[in-house]
């Protein structure tokens, strides 16, 4: 084993392994690090401008009155109506795809095209809704617009969740209430619906999440960056916390930009709790099984 | 089971019939997706047909000049599809080697207190808006660039391709991990007993075991770049050029539709109809790469035991 002649050739193996090991460190450091970056950066640009009033005030020209009220209330108003229109559709998708499709070819197809349709980029749904939304059934630059493209963007995702979490229900539940005499959909709606609700949920709110920070596809169907009102039915104007960023950022003056910071950190509060809730719903789900 | 005049046959009859209908309704909402796909591919095809009709397909997909707004206009798509590329290279030459090696490292490496750690933070990576990265790019990347780079324009390439990449780290990070995780543990145990080291079993015999679900990786993270919108548009301008050089103002198909949108272009006219035309070619161009990078791991999968 300890031959001599083998000892040089082991002994630069042993390097390129510490190397490698090296190398593999400082790649996932390097994510990390730029993550820790990209949070300060932003906290030491936006935090002195985040006041009580900067979240009540509505958005003006002059950087020192500028308030984010009408984009909080606008990317309430969106994650309201998108998670409306997604849901039902999405839970029902998956429904229909894990109890009741035959395995024929137009299952084939409908699955194959859900995985394509996630990976769409999400202009192209800014596209889509401009032209069947806004135009076409003539909703307009309006909340329900945006809220309809944003739905029809993160359908696929939650339809491959909510599929994911309704396969997990083991069959025997299924059976048992079978064996009692329940017919299919009584045996969903109490059996297997119930049991799959906290990963569904997770799905959805993750992908709601996705939801909230999108940006292009609202640009694409004309969301106004100067909006001064919040919206007060599904049919008005509106602006998002997104679209209030870019449009500071987009901004030459060094002020705007430390609002869109201060906004992006209200944002990343928004998405962070989201997360932390969906976190919190797949443990309490993971121990039940 | 029961006889005519029996009040529980009717009562089952109501819910066979109940139960119909609820099958119809479920698979409506599984159309929902079919019928999305119809209405992207029928809105980019029928617009698109519109604005070919005055401008030659040969002259849209070889021109080298594209001026739709100015006065002497041209529509060649090439200067927009070299930002496009130019992105989507230098977003890999990032994403390719962070992001596998830290897969290497999550799947070989980390002990799982480790993984547990760094996980959810890619994950938070992974999840921060676009518009964000945006914002990176062109109050800290940019400065920085500029600083190392004198001639560094404000708006330029690099910038938009280096939040790109790190946008798209964690996604080529977890499929791949995915991929490697899958390649069961006899096959490194027969390479450990041949007596590798720890190095050459994960580079030599677990990464080309699981190359088909690397590669499908790495081709959706480049469809991911292509179609990425709001870094690139706030990052890298908004100037339509054929160039190598990433220290350059370039602009993006993406980028170019937001600049559209975004401005006063009256529907129904022929600069208008450019934004589906552009958004067709994105469209066949992320399909396909999707589709492929799906082929690649059903086709190609070693399949063990």
């Amino acid at each position: 084993m300890n031959d001599e002649r083998f000892a040089p050739a082991q002994a630069r193996r042993r390097r390129a392994g510490a190397a490698f090991r090296v190398a593999c460190l400082v790649s996932v450091g390097f994510s990390i690090v730029v993550l820790a970056v990209l949070l300060v950066d932003i906290a030491l640009d936006g935090v002195k401008w985040l006041s009580l009033d900067f979240l009540t005030r509505y958005p003006s020209r002059i950087p020192a009155r500028a308030g984010i009220r009408s984009a909080i209330l606008g990317s309430l108003w969106m994650m309201g109506l998108t998670a409306a229109a997604s849901f039902p559709v999405g839970v029902g998708a998956a429904i229909y795809l894990e109890e009741y499709a035959p395995r024929n070819w137009l299952t084939r197809i409908l699955q194959t095209n859900i995985a394509n349709l996630a990976g769409v980029p999400s202009i192209v749904y800014g596209i889509l809704g401009l032209t069947i939304f806004v135009r076409f059934l003539a909703l307009g630059r309006s909340v329900l617009a945006g809220a309809l493209t944003l739905a029809l963007l993160i359908l696929p995702v939650i339809i491959i969740s909510a599929q994911e979490a309704i396969r997990a229900v083991p069959p025997s539940l299924r059976e048992a209430s079978y064996g009692v005499g329940a017919t299919k959909w009584q045996t969903i709606r109490h059996h297997v619906l119930p049991v799959a609700l906290p990963g569904i949920l997770t799905g959805t709110i993750l992908s709601l999440s996705r939801a909230i920070g999108e940006t292009a596809p609202l640009i694409m169907i004309g969301a106004l960056t100067f909006i001064a009102f919040p919206p007060t039915s599904p049919m008005d104007p509106f602006t998002v916390l997104p679209i209030q960023i870019f449009n500071w950022t987009a901004k030459p003056q060094a002020d705007f930009h430390d609002l869109a910071a201060a906004a992006i950190l209200v944002l990343l509060v928004v998405l962070l709790t989201m997360n932390a809730a969906a976190i919190f719903l797949r443990n309490r789900y993971q121990k039940r099984i | 089971m029961s006889g005519a005049g029996d009040p529980a046959l009717g009562h089952r009859l109501g819910r066979r019939w109940g139960e119909r209908v609820i099958a119809g309704v479920l698979f409506l909402c599984g159309l929902v997706s079919i019928l999305t796909t119809v209405g992207i591919v029928v809105v980019l095809v029928t617009e698109s047909a519109a604005f070919f009709r005055r401008i030659p397909i040969g002259e849209f997909l070889t021109g080298t000049r594209w001026t739709p707004l100015f006065a002497e206009q041209h529509f060649g798509i090439l200067p927009l599809l070299n930002g496009t590329l130019l992105i989507a290279v230098g977003a890999m030459v990032i994403a390719l080697p962070v992001g596998l090696t830290s897969a290497i490292y999550l799947s070989e490496y980390a002990s799982p207190r480790v993984r547990k750690v760094v996980k959810p933070l890619l994950e938070i990576l992974a999840g921060i808006p676009t518009v964000v990265y945006g914002y990176f790019a062109l109050t800290f990347v940019t400065p920085l660039l500029r600083a190392v780079f004198p001639g560094t324009g404000i708006f330029n390439a690099a910038s938009g391709a280096i939040v790109v990449g790190i946008m798209i780290v964690p996604m080529v990070a977890s499929l791949s991990e995915d991929a490697l995780n899958a390649v069961p543990q006899s096959l490194r145990e027969a390479a450990y007993g041949l007596g590798g080291t720890k190095f050459e079993v994960s580079t030599r015999v677990v990464v080309p075991a699981a190359l088909s679900g690397i590669v499908a990786s790495f081709i959706l993270a480049i469809s991911r770049a292509i179609g990425e919108t709001m870094a690139v548009t706030l990052a890298a301008g908004a100037t339509p050029r054929m160039t190598l050089n990433f220290l350059e103002s370039i602009q993006t198909m993406t980028a170019y539709i937001v600049q559209i949108s975004l401005g006063e272009t009256p529907h129904g006219t022929l600069e208008y109809q450019t934004i589906f035309a552009v958004g067709l070619v994105l469209f066949v161009l992320t399909l396909g790469m999707n589709i492929l990078s799906q082929r690649i791991t059903r086709r190609f999968r070693e399949a063990y035991e």
